[in-house]
């Protein structure tokens, strides 16, 4: 799959961060949508299942986790990736726990992101493959 | 950084102060001291007052001892003086009164009467008659005095006045001591007449010889006007002013200590006689007397001395054992104290770290991808402006710092994390052999000689894995920052006890002893700008955890060895 077909969504409370993200991405041919917290990124997801889902752990309202959760219930083909801005590797397991595809750490690499985007979206045809 | 190291340094140092005021040399020896003092003090009062009491009730004894023999001799002394003096007086008295005055007149029956006293009586040198005019009538003995008047003698106005008399020891014509005694009789119808005799003093001296006195001694008599009536060895003859001045008068034997004119203590015990003239005195120089007092005083000082070198030894021995237990104490306590320490500088950085991790994450990201996008505009999209270079230069240089700082937040979060300690039975030397792997290009490329020895019978250990990964993976990461190129690293494994001790030992640079000091400090790095100064804190942390211990040795110049110990099972580690 071309990377100007990945539908990602992009989660994240901190504005200059993760629209910074978008556009670098958007430089290197991949679309992406971006939301600013939880309800939205529920909201976005409802209205239109991205393959790839990068959310933050920590934000106000719906926390990462509870989103990833809730995501997997209605929508379980969804690969998140999750971002954490402190070490906690709890957070991260049990990520990886609630179905989570895998967990980064800020500041990201962008090529290690795409890389992890692109296992994502691998898995995600195999998955859906094996599901047929 | 710093700001925060000093934040966290302000109570340690307070309980480093509190640590180094226990534990300092200088209270142990002023505490030692006042031990010993009190504990000498306490047992060498007692003893002391305890010896001088002894020493006084023992002097005060013997004194005793000493002068009641003497009391005794004198006062038997004079009674033979008495009984000698009253025999012979009694004798001429009834002599006087037996015999008319026309017996006594005859010559032949006073001879015959002289002759009888003379062979029942030692002593007697002469006798005569004298009737109330002083005129001697009669006489018998080795003079020729018969016809001689007494009446202006003192002698003959006393025997008139008293009827008895007891003369001095007087020299007068006969040329040796003699002593006179005269009794006055009177008849019924009023006929008075004297009887006198002479006694030779050397019965005297016979009565003193008698009291077998030692040869420093001296016994005599004087009359109460200080003249000698006998010889005496040290205070003059017969007839001389005696050398001492007279005792109070007292008819009781008594005993004083006084001192003569030669400058000698002496004990002088004497009596009054109450029926004559006389004092007899005894003389005994107390140095002499009191030799047996003076070995008892040197046995007492001996004992006395013997006790206080005792008791200082004891106080000292004791005081001694006592201090080093306290010290051991102290010392263990000191320990407890540092580790608590250590502890707890530990875990308040890890929460810091975790926070300001956190926090400075987030804008590092936003740095990150600003600085990113800014690299991307330069070199994804076909932008040309003069130093174009130079810009996008300025902008990777910015990344690796970014870079940079994402270690350091990842490191101080790595810190933060305590992580629960899974155990798992794991060998040791293939953990070793793995951590060494990771720095095989980078000792390949140095030329850096990595030598690993472990023992083949190394035990398996009960321990967490990935923590250990860390550890070793610390130890190597230092050991190849110190070396040089194509220096050495060598990893020996051996077993010990019921443990493993790993030594990670490198011919690097060292370190100094100031830096050994610190070396397990959270921050404390010698990497200026590149070290976080937290992977010798974490690596003792862990260490400590799994129940092991940690120890360096190092030496400038010369390289450094570190030491770990770990339990073959998993210990109850430390809080």
């Amino acid at each position: 799959m071309n990377k100007q077909d990945w539908k990602i969504l992009l989660v994240d409370d901190e504005h200059e961060f993760i629209t910074t993200l978008a556009e670098r991405l958007e430089l290197r041919g991949i679309n992406t949508r971006v939301v600013f917290d939880g309800e939205s990124a529920l909201l976005a997801v409802a209205e239109d299942e991205p393959q790839v889902m990068i959310l933050d752990v920590l934000m106000p309202g719906i926390k990462g986790l509870e989103v990833l959760e809730r995501v997997k219930r209605t929508n379980p083909n969804v690969q998140v990736l999750l971002l954490t801005g402190h070490g906690s590797t709890r957070d991260g397991i049990e990520g990886m726990r609630l179905g989570a595809f895998d967990y980064m750490m800020k500041p990201l690499n962008i090529d290690t992101l795409i890389e992890k985007m692109e296992s994502a979206i691998d898995y995600a045809g195999k998955a859906a493959k094996l599901g047929q | 950084m710093s700001r925060l190291a000093s934040l966290l340094k302000h109570p340690l140092r307070e309980l480093q102060s509190e640590v180094d005021e226990v534990v300092s040399p200088g209270r142990y020896t002023l505490l030692r001291r006042k031990i010993i003092c009190i504990m000498v003090a306490a047992s060498l009062i007692p003893l002391s007052v305890m010896a001088v009491l002894n020493y006084y009730e023992h002097q005060n004894a013997m004194a005793r001892e000493i002068q009641n023999p003497l009391r005794v001799l004198v006062n038997k002394t004079k009674n033979s003086f008495e009984l000698f003096l009253a025999e012979r007086t009694s004798t001429v008295s009834l002599i006087a009164s037996a015999y008319t005055h026309a017996e006594l007149a005859d010559q032949n029956k006073l001879a015959r009467i002289f002759a009888v006293m003379q062979k029942e009586f030692e002593g007697f040198v002469d006798l005569g008659l004298i009737d109330a005019d002083g005129n001697q009538i009669n006489y018998v003995g080795p003079y020729s005095l018969k016809g001689k008047n007494y009446a202006e003698q003192r002698w003959f106005q006393e025997v008139r006045l008293k009827g008895k008399y007891v003369s001095d020891v007087f020299m007068g014509f006969r040329k040796f001591p003699h002593v006179i005694i005269a009794v006055q009789h009177t008849t019924e119808d009023g006929r008075t007449w004297i009887l006198r005799a002479t006694l030779d003093t050397r019965q005297f001296e016979r009565i003193i010889a008698s009291m077998s006195l030692e040869p420093d001694a001296d016994a005599f008599l004087v009359n109460t006007e200080g003249l000698l009536q006998t010889n005496s060895n040290n205070y003059g003859k017969v007839l001389e002013k005696m050398a001492l001045p007279l005792p109070p008068q007292t008819f009781e034997p008594t005993v004083l200590l006084t001192t003569d004119p030669k400058g000698r203590e002496i004990f002088l015990s004497y009596a009054y006689f109450p029926e004559a003239d006389f004092v007899l005195m005894a003389v005994k120089p107390k140095a002499s007397v009191l030799k047996t007092w003076y070995t008892v005083r040197g046995d007492l000082l001996f004992v006395f001395l013997l006790g206080v070198a005792a008791v200082l030894l004891a106080a000292m021995g004791v005081t001694n054992a006592l201090i080093r237990r306290m010290k051991e104490a102290e010392d263990r306590r000191e320990l407890a104290l540092r580790e608590v320490e250590h502890s707890q500088k530990l875990s308040s950085i890890g929460r810091l770290a975790a926070g300001v991790a956190h926090e400075v994450n987030n804008p590092l990201a936003i740095i990150n991808e600003k600085t990113g996008l800014m690299k991307d505009i330069l070199t994804m999209q076909q932008t040309d402006f003069p130093k174009k270079e130079k810009l996008l230069a300025q902008v990777e240089s910015v990344l690796r710092a970014v870079e940079r700082c994402r270690g350091i937040t990842h490191r101080m979060l790595g810190f933060a994390r305590r992580m629960d300690v899974t155990s798992e039975e794991l060998d040791l030397g293939e953990l070793i052999a793995e951590t060494a792997s990771f720095l095989a290009n980078e000792a390949m490329h140095r030329k850096v000689e990595v030598r690993l020895d472990i023992d083949p019978e190394l035990p398996r250990i009960v321990s967490d894995r990935s923590q250990l990964q860390q550890v070793f993976l610390n130890l190597f990461n230092n050991a190849l920052a110190a070396v040089a190129d194509g220096g050495r690293i060598e990893a020996i494994a051996r077993p010990k006890d019921d443990g493993v001790v790993v030594t990670v030992r490198d011919n690097g640079c060292g370190m100094s002893e100031e830096t050994l000091n610190h070396i397990f400090e959270p921050f404390f790095t010698t990497k200026k700008g590149t070290g976080t100064g937290l992977g010798l804190s974490i690596t003792y942390g862990i260490v400590k955890r799994l129940g092991g211990e940690i120890a360096v040795e190092s030496t400038q110049g010369v390289g450094s060895t570190l030491t770990i110990t770990l339990p073959k099972g998993q210990r109850e580690a430390l809080a």
